[in-house]
């Protein structure tokens, strides 16, 4: 079975895989709580179109899709934090015209191949660099998370209450955003960017479905984000399936499961 | 000792107004209760005083207080039904100022520990904040607010919407508060348990009125919206102009 491991490949999208699925988990919670989970839907396709003009162009395409990612996070969260615009359509019509732009690029270059792997993601996708990246940006992600935690956690459960006693809740707003730009952009080639908001927002809605307080969410999503990446990924390898499908999919059993065991805790 | 001064002033959205040309002083370990009816901007006027909000004109005065010293206990607004908390986080999370640390330490513990046995849920603290009644929720994010304050406490309509033992409960919480030496600015609709409770009434209307809860039961304005006769000499020699209201 370890012979897997033998492989660079595999090692790196496993490493990388286990890292995403944490910070996506962790983010998760925050994002489904503050009602920003279209933001997160909404930077998976920026940063597809981000890639295919970065590879059109010929660039490291992380390189160009995390600034541009990240900008959008800013962009996105202003219109969603802007009462005068409808932000769920707004966001939309961004999203979808970003996976235009990036459909569009990938034909007009002859990218077609790469589609697939755009789109749905891909394990061999994951090179040196990558790895590299994936790696600095989660201890970044994880790290920037803890130091601010309360702050994360006054600001999503009372925005108008921790501005009142003196929380600057913009700049956590602006770090809520950073890093789901940051997941996003690490979780992208991996999961594939139809599938990566999947997994940012199942682990915590999972877990809510048993957990009442904000400290166990956070560690059960955790813990319900690593297992089911480890399993859907045995599955992929036994079975072939395509890695960020079976990942996506082992996380909707467990909120069936989580489902079913609230219901015959609540009698 | 004035602790707050409004002066001369105006609050509105996007330019505006809602409230025109309002003055006046919250001193020391006042009870003061705003009155007036719905949409006239008491609201607003709560938010100008916590900083949430920057007046159009005027200006508000702290003298020896930083705004952000203020506790509040937000209008009743659908806190997310479902928001997986526990009392003792939403409590603690009152105890996010000054200094900075990455968790809450013990002091922060302790903190929240006292102002949950003051507003008398010890014996829930590890339960869910969603699961509690209404009157239960109120009381824990009083004790939220008693965290980020030693000196002056908001409460907008922190009444409003629950049953009579609740409310009764929740007035006491307020008066108990007060007499330890919190100054205290509540907005409510319950004119007459505030001319009783209250040592200040403000009244927001066309022309608005502030003085002390006896100015204000004498008052015209007051006696107007004042359900219950008040039998003294200066009363009832007033033109009797309750008759419409009541
Ligand atoms: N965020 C807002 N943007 C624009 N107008 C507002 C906003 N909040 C309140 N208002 C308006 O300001 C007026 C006063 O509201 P508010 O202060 O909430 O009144 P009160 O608390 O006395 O019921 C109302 O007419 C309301 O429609
Ligand atoms: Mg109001």
């Amino acid at each position: 079975m370890f012979d897997i491991f033998s492989y660079g490949f595999v090692t790196r999208a496993i490493i990388v895989g286990a890292l995403v699925s944490l910070c996506a988990s962790l983010i998760g919670t925050v994002l489904v709580l503050k009602r920003y989970s279209m933001i997160g839907d909404g930077l998976s396709h920026v940063g597809f179109g981000a890639i295919t003009i970065g590879a059109a162009a010929n660039l490291t395409p992380i390189y160009f899709a995390l600034p541009m990612v990240i900008i959008s996070a800013f962009i996105l969260l202003k219109i969603s934090s802007n009462s005068k615009i409808s932000g769920d359509s707004a966001i939309a019509i961004i999203s979808s015209s970003a996976l235009a732009i990036g459909i569009t690029v990938c034909s007009i270059t002859g990218m077609n191949s790469d589609l697939n792997s755009y789109l749905f993601g891909s394990i061999i996708a994951i090179g040196r660099t990558d790895a590299v990246f994936a790696i600095v940006l989660s201890v970044v992600i994880i790290s920037t998370f803890f130091i601010f935690y309360n702050k994360i956690f006054a600001v999503t459960f009372d925005e108008d209450f921790a501005r009142a006693t003196g929380t600057k809740a913009n700049i956590y707003n602006m770090v809520i955003a950073l890093l789901t730009a940051l997941t996003v952009v690490i979780g992208m080639r991996i999961m594939g960017t139809l599938l990566i908001s999947a997994l940012i927002i199942f682990p915590s809605l999972t877990s809510m479905r048993i957990f009442k307080n904000f400290r166990g969410v956070i560690i059960s999503s955790v813990a319900v984000s690593l297992v089911c990446f480890f399993i859907g990924m045995f599955i992929s390898f036994g079975f072939n399936t395509p890695a960020g499908a079976t990942v996506v999919l082992t996380n909707l059993l467990m909120f069936i499961l989580f489902s079913i065991i609230s219901k015959i805790l609540k009698r | 000792m004035s602790l707050i001064e409004i002066k001369n002033v105006t609050m509105g959205y996007e330019g505006v107004p809602v409230l025109k040309n309002l003055s006046f002083v919250v001193n020391k370990g006042d009870y003061l209760c705003i009155v007036g009816e719905n949409g006239s901007g008491k609201s607003t006027l709560m938010k100008g005083i916590l900083g949430l909000n920057a007046p159009i004109d005027g200006e508000i005065v702290y003298n020896n207080l930083d705004k952000s010293e203020i506790g509040y206990l937000p209008q009743k607004k659908m806190i997310q039904k479902d928001f997986p908390a526990s009392v003792m986080e939403v409590v603690l999370s009152g105890c996010v100022k000054r200094k900075f640390h990455i968790f809450h330490n013990r002091y922060d513990r302790e903190i929240a520990e006292k102002n949950i046995s003051i507003v008398k849920m010890s014996n829930h603290k590890k339960r869910s904040f969603s699961d509690l009644s209404g009157g239960q929720q109120q009381r824990v994010l009083l004790a939220r607010a008693l965290c980020a304050t030693e000196k002056v406490i908001v409460l907008d309509e922190p009444v409003t919407g629950l049953d009579p033992i609740a409310t009764a409960d929740m007035y006491s919480l307020i008066k108990e508060i007060n007499r330890k030496g919190i100054t205290v600015i509540m907005v409510t609709h319950d004119i007459n348990s505030a001319v009783r409770n209250a040592s200040h009434i403000l009244h927001i209307s066309d022309t608005a009125f502030y003085g002390t809860a006896h100015q204000y039961i004498h008052s015209e304005v007051g006696n107007k919206f004042l359900l219950t006769e008040c039998p003294c000499d200066v009363c009832s020699h007033l033109p009797k102009r309750r008759g419409d209201n009541v």
